[in-house]
């Protein structure tokens, strides 16, 4: 059977793991090789590494990390910040990245979409959405939530789908940071809309919330941060509780 | 030991060369024949679409090369898919060292099939027992059906050929290179053939 996957996501600021709110009070939590190989090691099932630096400098930086992880790493990750040309892709790619991530660029040029698929496969492409609940409807954000934009939460997943996204990551913005479950009802409409993999995030603070995420919100992954960072919750004993309530994990 | 990589117009070739390297093997990155042909092991690596990258390698004339080698080989995901007769991916003609089609997941679960399934049955000289049941990384939207060259059997809505083997020519469907240690162990069993 096909198992649910623990996904741990990694801030990157200038070739370091960081962990902050909101840009702020950022803290380095260790090296992003070293810190992605203990998680492998432990079980994670993917990982995410999402690139915050906005200079240059800190790009290169990462391209080179990336060379690094996937020298290291003997499973798949996923890579994402700052993609908004296919040259940038395809950089990555060659560095030796699984996946890319793109968020902002994907609502602002949708044809970008199309163009990674096209040129690398459906598969190697995630669009990820921030995504706010509020009057009744959920308003797609760009900018790490800074933005709101015209574009609808599943009307947009669905566009996503058809020009070529091999998975969802959603995060709602309601959820992230509170550490009090994620997105349940939102998540299994996405994933129900959808027949493309959902990758549920924002929202994970007990061991509960897993369980919850895959049985009522029938993600196919769920992703976390801090909670994996600070050991909050070991992934081993995650994984132990999700076995114990019959949800298949590896 | 010489492994060569064959190089095409294929995606993340470079994470088989990593995972190599992780077992103390150096490979070439290769599309000169000569050297694919005196390579003591080939691997096939593959991600993308079926008719493009078959059209790619009959151009080079590498289809009919990998068909001829005499040393074992190793096809990873569309690597694997190519070495059969037929895809149904936009119908088109492949290697043929296996005779199975490559047929598309039915509707119903999630297509791409994405992330670890385990292994329910395995044979050949890939595998050991201790890999039976054992979770392995697939991407992938296409199959090759469970035939007599099936090496290890996945299941995902209907069960498929995770592996293939018949004489000197291996595949897999899923990613050996990104599938922890028990994709350690299975490059390390065909480094070792």
């Amino acid at each position: 059977m096909l198992a649910k996957r623990i996904i741990p996501c990694l801030d990157i600021r200038n070739g370091k793991t960081v962990k902050g709110i909101n840009f702020e009070n950022v803290v380095d939590v260790g090296d992003p090789v070293e810190l992605g190989a203990k998680y492998a090691r432990e079980g994670a099932d993917e990982l995410v590494y999402l690139d915050i630096t906005a200079t240059v400098e800190g790009r290169k930086l990462f391209a080179d990390l990336v060379r690094r992880i996937s020298e290291h790493l003997n499973i798949p990750f996923t890579v994402g910040g700052g993609i908004n040309q296919v040259e940038d892709a395809d950089i990555l790619l060659s560095a030796g990245a699984d996946k890319v991530s793109i968020n902002s660029s994907a609502v602002r040029d949708p044809g970008l979409i199309d163009r990674i698929a096209g040129g690398f496969g459906n598969q190697f492409v995630v669009v990820a959405i921030d995504a706010q609940f509020k009057n009744d409807g959920w308003t797609v954000f760009i900018n790490g939530g800074r933005i709101p934009t015209e574009k609808e939460l599943f009307s947009w997943a669905r566009e996503a789908q058809e020009r070529g996204a091999g998975e969802i990551l959603f995060t709602s913005m309601n959820h992230d940071g509170t550490k009090n479950g994620y997105a349940c009802e939102a998540l299994r409409d996405l994933s129900s809309l959808l027949s493309i993999p959902v990758i549920a995030s924002g929202g994970a603070g007990r061991k509960e919330h897993f369980v919850d995420v895959f049985d009522h919100g029938c993600a196919d992954a769920a992703l976390a941060a801090s909670i994996f960072h600070y050991n909050e919750i070991p992934i081993p004993e995650l994984k132990d509780y999700l076995k114990q309530n019959n949800i298949i994990v590896r | 030991m010489k492994v060569a990589i064959i190089k095409y117009n294929a995606g993340n070739i470079r994470s088989v060369d990593h995972a190599l390297k992780r077992l103390g093997v150096t490979a070439e990155i290769t599309d000169d024949p000569d050297a694919i042909v005196s390579a003591d092991k080939v691997i096939f690596p593959g991600v993308g679409e079926a008719a493009t990258t078959m059209s790619y390698l009959h151009d080079r004339g590498l289809d009919r090369l990998i068909e001829g080698l005499s040393q074992p080989v190793l096809g990873i995901c569309l690597g694997q898919q190519l070495m059969c007769s037929w895809s149904e991916e936009r119908d088109t003609k492949c290697i043929g060292i296996f005779d199975q089609p490559v047929r598309r997941f039915p509707q119903g679960l999630k297509v791409p099939h994405m992330g670890w399934n385990s292994l329910d049955l395995v044979r050949g000289k890939l595998f050991d027992e201790t890999l039976k049941g054992a979770y392995v990384y697939f991407v992938h939207s296409y199959y090759v059906p469970v035939g007599e060259d099936t090496a290890a059997e996945t299941g995902y809505m209907i069960p498929f050929s995770a592996a293939l083997q018949k004489e000197n020519f291996f595949a897999t469907q899923f990613h050996p290179e990104k599938s922890g240690s028990p994709g350690e162990k299975i490059l390390s069993n065909f480094l070792q053939l």
